[in-house]
């Protein structure tokens, strides 16, 4: 049997295929509890990353019309914007119980396989014991996968694609 | 074991060498966008194992590139059609494909590319069709042109196709390139051979298909492809 066919980068032009409605995962009329889920993208320089293909994947909450999926780009200062329904807990592996989170793919110019990470949210009982966030030790790197409210129903968590300069921590990416 | 859209069973992970490293020093981009530490292990939950569903009433197909502006594109006709199944020979039944691509003379209508080859106002460059039952796709564009690219001195891609898959889980997306066949730029393309696995870098050439070829018309092009399979047994739990 053949294996899965081999990654290769979105490129600088990935744009042509870009519909902007797709950043607004209630446009299709699903009803609940509306959030703003936005975040900045810098690499290793600290400079803003302005080409980036963000898509975000959540199977919860199930709401009807709902397409659980969205695509956003980055724009002239790095930045990418969500309008989403804020999910809620997720079943896990075996008995455990997930925190509310989305999914995420960073697609770019200079990522040859998509770079896979979640966003988590902050303030929720459940973060303590989601088996992802419990695997990583380090306190810094868990918190680059958990959204801050900056107001309420606007969710920020920026992303670092690499480690380096003005001290920020490189966001957790993970091995699917 | 079902194959249905609810399937919670984990996917495989990818094949040693199959895949280009994020760390690829020839492709100068990827510098400052790796990530320096081991990627996390995260076994697959319900969140990795199913997937958005595109419904081609929302998403409405576009078959013809080199039609789909009014009037004729400029430039070389193909069909390209093929396949897609997962690791285990099972088709990927109604799955969206996304396509994008420069026209004949290796240009972009994006205001990105600067690349001084004319635009064709009769070519745009996006496409999206949906596999059928069978795992198959087939849509109609022109041969993208060769273009130059400032990664190394007198750096030109390879006439390409890009391509996006989704699957049925958020785990089989896959965003890939298509190549054409005798094209002597694969050899120096840093990008094509950042895939470690020679076999593997190959399957992305398309091979010329002399039965798909339509009389009087245009070329037929194959390209298949193979998204992950659901693992034989759950990882946990
Ligand atoms: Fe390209």
């Amino acid at each position: 049997m053949a294996a899965a066919t081999a990654s290769q980068t979105i490129g600088p032009y990935w744009h042509l295929l870009e519909d902007k409605s797709w950043a607004d995962l209630t446009r299709f009329g699903a009803v609940g509890e509306r959030i703003v889920v936005e975040g900045r993208m810098r690499d290793g320089d600290d400079a803003p990353v302005t080409d980036a293909c963000v898509e975000i994947w959540q199977t919860s909450p199930e709401a009807e019309d709902f397409p659980g999926f969205g695509r956003c780009a980055t724009d002239a200062e790095g930045w990418f914007r969500f309008t989403t329904l804020k999910p809620g807990p997720v079943g896990g592996n075996g008995n455990a119980l997930q925190a509310p989170h989305l999914a995420l793919t960073i697609f770019a110019r200079g990522i040859m396989i998509g770079l896979r990470s979640r966003i988590y949210f902050a303030g929720e009982a459940l973060n303590a014991t989601d088996p992802l966030l419990c695997a990583i030790e380090d306190a810094e790197r868990r918190a680059s996968l958990i959204a801050e409210a900056t107001v309420p129903g606007v969710w920020r968590r920026d992303i670092r694609l690499q480690g380096g300069v003005a001290g920020a921590p490189e966001t957790v990416f993970l091995d699917l | 074991m079902s194959t249905a859209d609810r399937d919670t069973t984990p996917f495989r992970p990818y094949a040693p060498g199959t895949q280009p490293p994020n760390d690829a020093p020839s492709y100068r981009s990827t510098g400052k966008r790796h990530p320096g530490a081991a990627l996390v292990a995260l076994p697959h939950t319900v969140t990795e194992r199913q997937g958005p569903r595109f419904d081609p009433r929302r998403f409405p197909p576009l078959l013809d590139l080199s039609t789909a502006c009014g009037g004729k594109a400029l430039g070389e006709r193909i069909i390209v059609s093929g396949r897609v199944t997962d690791e285990d020979g099972r088709a990927v039944a109604r799955t969206m494909i996304e396509i994008w691509q420069a026209n004949a003379s290796g240009r972009y209508d994006h205001p990105g590319d600067q690349h001084d080859a004319p635009l064709d106002p009769a070519f745009h460059g996006a496409g999206r069709v949906f596999t059928d039952d069978e795992g198959w796709y087939q849509f109609t564009t022109i041969k993208p042109g060769s273009y130059p690219w400032r990664n190394h001195h007198n750096a030109w891609r390879p006439n390409h196709i890009h391509y996006s898959y989704f699957g049925p889980g958020f785990a089989t997306r896959l965003i890939t390139q298509m190549y054409f066949p005798g094209d002597p730029l694969l050899e120096l393309d840093p990008i094509f051979l950042s895939i470690p696995d020679r076999t593997a870098r190959e399957r992305l050439i398309a091979r010329f298909d002399l039965e798909t070829t339509a009389p009087e018309w245009a070329l037929g092009y194959r390209f298949d492809v193979v998204l992950r399979g659901r693992g034989a047994t759950p990882m946990e739990g």
